[in-house]
């Protein structure tokens, strides 16, 4: 009934198996699930300032501003931000979307603030 | 051998410990005589932080209680917002939450098996749960978008549907979580170095265990037959065929046995899910201010029951939120199992509870010893308490406040 | 000259610093195979060793000073003198008389009592447990681990270990009779090296690190030296007791051989240190006294019976 060592076949099997863990970031990671909540993302083009992210948002991570121009940018802040989603499941124009990005450590803390904005002709152009 | 007592302080800090709680212990040599339990490190304020949020804010903010049982206090919250609400959640809202409970609890058992082997230094059986275990967690990260903190309900309903490709996926998981399970079985009974280590351990009998609360299956392994999702039905587990695992060893080896247990259950209850699950919306609309009202909500969370009580004022925002962690009701149980125990035993009782420090610190109760009394201090008399005391000892914080003011408002 | 090189370079201080090394990096790496997962690479323990070399020494305020900083360089020294009397390749050791066997186990066992006035010393409340359960590890493995290494000396009518080195060399079929000799000793160099199912003294979820929670720095670092030389110089001792085929090829394929020998122990150490779970100090003590010391008792008579027949 009772085996000392039992797990040593299993054990022992182990060694000439691939390793179930990978040498980060080198090496081959595997990949993150297809609709994982990693950064957000802005269209500046789609929004019409309703402010509901900002409203819902647990943390207070987002921030809307329109700039004198009518130009709108939003800020994130992707320390605060506790990626839930529900900024991109409440907007009614969908111009925020969760993209698959979470390798987002930074040294310093200033970098952590990402600004959407159009002030350039097309697409929204990230500062980071 | 040291004979006298002296007083070993495991904690708050201790590699025995994976969040911190402070256990002291008096020992005799290697017996212990005496064991004091303090709480309290990891209190973050939740409850208070919940009155000035709105209610899908706060469904975020108590999903973050813990890591490990997340969806559990995030479900047992929204079911009492629900129920003031008077919402009718669509069926297939109810199944994919029950979905989601089992995931949690096979992955949250599998986490408990490869904890309690590395508590008691057997750290293969570590690394080998765990890497089994990413199979449930590639499974959760695909039908809900994260490993942990799922965000998967919302008031009257789900957030994300379950769609048919994803179906196989799961089920290829669970049968191969199913194999490495039994795997597991055949060590936990016949590897003779853990036979020793888990048997004869933290022994609580039935009586105990009635008398100081415990719940979960620190309870269930001494015979008490209490299992929420059976005796209290919530979701869907009202139309789900499922046992109550229960056993008589009254130790550790016998929590282990019901965990074990509670795992193959729980595939056999997600193969059933899957199957059974009803067509349908996901949610319903749901009102931004909930009318007045209050609600008591019991789940059996992966340890133990666990109680949410939310009080609504017709605002927006909830008067008052009480959480109820099944270790807070298990911890007691801890010192009474640890008497006349040994040293070498202590990381392993207090693993066996399965203990998530972070779910259980919440109100702080004063107890004045000298006048026997105990009561609850108001926010403000504790601000009060705190801020006199400091002044005793001569140091005032006024100056500090108001330099930090202006260097705010200088921003 | 030679004396002065032997003693520093080879088969000496920097050999057996490397050797050490290396054997953790072996120990490591197998035990992370056998675990499934990728382990450390090739320079973790000299990495491991130089970072510690490179932190600051914090001696605590109530330790005994000079016990405290004393210590670690008596483990390292004692592992280094046992090692010159342990035939390598060949049957000769470099320095060796009759009663050597004795003095290599009493050396080894001075390790162990460093360990505990270490800890004692440090007058902290884990290194202080740590350190009764390292002295109390100590009886119990004691025992079974001598006498399975004397058995073989009283077939091999020798008390000298080169002699019973070249004995089992030349009656290769004498040293079968040592089998379950060799199973003791490998379970009870456990007890000795510290390692699960019998790292009870060094429990790090039980005692934080037990004799060695104070050490920091440098101090550390010669502690971690001298467990390493420990593994290559018990298994070196187990190899040349109960292992001895290949001795009178020469030096360079003896050397070789001689590292197959100690490669072979030290994974039998890690296999060993993967499948078991860590024992209470009162189990173990059970578990050495009831199965491991008649079995070893049981070897010793054999080998006296055997003797007896012989002669």
């Amino acid at each position: 009934m009772f085996r000392p060592g039992k797990m040593i076949k299993e054990v022992l099997g182990s060694v000439l198996k691939r390793p179930a863990t990978t040498t980060y970031p080198f090496g081959d990671n595997g990949e993150i699930a297809k609709n994982f909540r990693g950064k957000l993302r802005f269209f500046p083009e789609k929004c019409i300032c309703c402010k509901l992210c900002m409203r819902d948002c647990p943390s207070g991570a987002i921030n809307i501003k329109k700039t004198a121009e009518g130009k709108i940018s939003a800020e994130i802040d992707l320390a605060k931000c506790i990626y839930c989603g529900q900024c991109v499941e409440v907007c009614p124009k969908e111009a925020l979307e969760s993209t698959t990005e979470f390798e987002l450590a930074q040294l310093e803390h200033g970098k952590l603030k990402v600004t959407f904005s159009a002030d350039a002709v097309g697409p929204a152009k990230a500062k980071a | 051998m040291p004979e006298r007592n002296f007083k070993v302080s495991i904690g708050p800090q201790h590699p025995a410990l994976k969040e911190p709680e402070s256990f002291l212990l008096t020992l005799r040599g290697e017996k212990i005589t005496e064991m004091t339990v303090r709480l309290g490190y990891n209190h973050r304020g939740v409850e208070k932080a919940c009155e000035g949020r709105s209610y899908i804010q706060c469904l975020y903010l108590i999903e973050r209680v813990c890591g490990i049982c997340s969806h559990s206090h995030a479900t047992c919250f929204i079911q009492a917002v629900e129920e003031i609400a008077g919402l009718a959640v669509p069926k297939r809202a109810q199944y994919i939450r029950t979905l989601i409970a089992e995931l949690e609890r096979i992955h949250s058992h599998l986490l408990w098996l490869g904890v309690a082997g590395h508590e008691i230094g057997f750290d293969t059986l570590l690394m080998y749960t765990w890497r089994d275990r990413e199979a449930v967690m590639d499974i959760l990260a695909l039908l809900t978008g994260n490993r942990v903190n799922y965000g998967m309900n919302t008031i009257g309903g789900v957030r994300r549907d379950i769609t048919p490709d994803q179906i196989p996926q799961i089920l290829t998981a669970i049968d191969a979580l199913e194999e490495r399970t039994k795997y597991y079985v055949k060590v936990g009974t016949e590897e003779i170095t853990l036979r020793e280590r888990l048997s004869g351990v933290g022994t609580l009998s039935k009586e105990d265990a009635t008398r100081l609360g415990a719940v979960g299956p620190t309870a269930r392994a001494s015979g008490v037959d209490r299992d929420t999702r059976r005796d209290d039905p919530y979701a869907a587990y009202g139309e789900l065929d499922f046992r109550v695992i229960t056993d008589n060893h009254n130790d550790v080896y016998g929590r282990t046995l019901v965990r074990l247990g509670e795992l193959m259950e729980s595939y056999k209850l997600v193969r059933q899910i899957l199957k059974q699950m009803p067509e349908g919306p996901i949610s319903v609309k749901a009102p931004r201010k909930v009318p007045a009202g209050e609600a008591v909500s019991r789940y059996e969370a992966p340890r133990g029951e666990d109680v949410h009580y939310v009080k609504a004022n017709g605002t927006e925002k909830p008067e008052r939120v009480k959480v109820r962690a099944p270790t807070l009701a298990n911890v007691q149980v801890v010192s009474h199992m640890l008497k006349d125990g040994y040293l070498a035993d202590m990381p392993i009782v207090i693993a066996a509870i399965d203990p998530c420090f972070s779910c259980t610190d919440r109100m702080i109760s004063i107890v004045d010893t000298d006048r026997n009394t105990a009561n609850t201090i108001e926010w403000n008399e504790l601000r009060s308490i705190g801020i006199n005391w400091y002044r005793k000892q001569g140091i005032d914080f006024t100056e500090l406040n108001r330099n930090f003011k202006i260097a705010r408002e200088l921003k | 000259m030679t004396a002065l090189f032997s003693i520093f370079v080879f088969p000496g201080l920097l050999f057996i610093a490397v050797s050490g090394l290396a054997a953790e990096y072996i120990d490591r790496k197998f035990c992370a195979k056998l675990q499934n997962r990728v382990g450390p690479p090739w320079f973790q323990p000299v990495a491991d060793f130089i970072k510690l070399l490179a932190k600051e020494d914090i001696v605590p305020q109530h330790a005994d000073k000079a016990t405290f900083t004393l210590m670690p360089i008596l483990a390292m020294v004692s592992i280094i003198t046992a090692f010159l009397y342990i035939p390598m390749w060949g049957t000769q050791a470099l320095f060796s008389f009759k009663g050597d066997v004795i003095v290599v186990l009493y050396l080894l066992t001075v390790p162990t009592l460093t360990y505990f006035l270490g800890g004692w010393y440090s007058r902290s409340v884990f290194s202080m447990i740590g350190a009764a359960r390292s002295v109390t590890q100590m009886f119990a493995y004691e025992i079974p681990l001598f006498v399975s290494i004397l058995a073989p000396a009283m077939l091999a009518d020798t008390w000298s270990l080169s002699g019973i080195a070249e004995y089992f060399s030349s009656h290769p079929w004498m040293a079968l009779l040592n089998l379950p000799g060799f199973i003791i000793a490998i379970i009870t160099l456990l007890g000795k090296l510290e390692k699960v199912p019998f790292d009870i003294p060094e429990a790090e979820t039980e005692i934080v690190a037990g004799a060695f929670t104070e050490y920091s720095g440098r101090l550390l670092a010669l502690f971690r030296m001298a467990i390493d030389m420990e593994l290559v110089v018990g298994a070196s001792l187990l190899a040349a007791v109960f292992l001895p085929f290949g001795t009178h090829l020469g030096p360079a394929a003896g050397f070789a051989i001689y590292l197959v020998k100690v490669l072979f122990v030290i994974l039998l150490v890690s296999l060993f240190r993967t499948v078991f779970a860590r024992l209470r100090i009162d189990q173990m003590i059970a578990f050495c006294w009831k199965y491991m010391a008649p079995l070893a008792f049981a070897q010793l008579v054999a080998d006296l019976i055997i003797k007896g027949a012989h002669s």
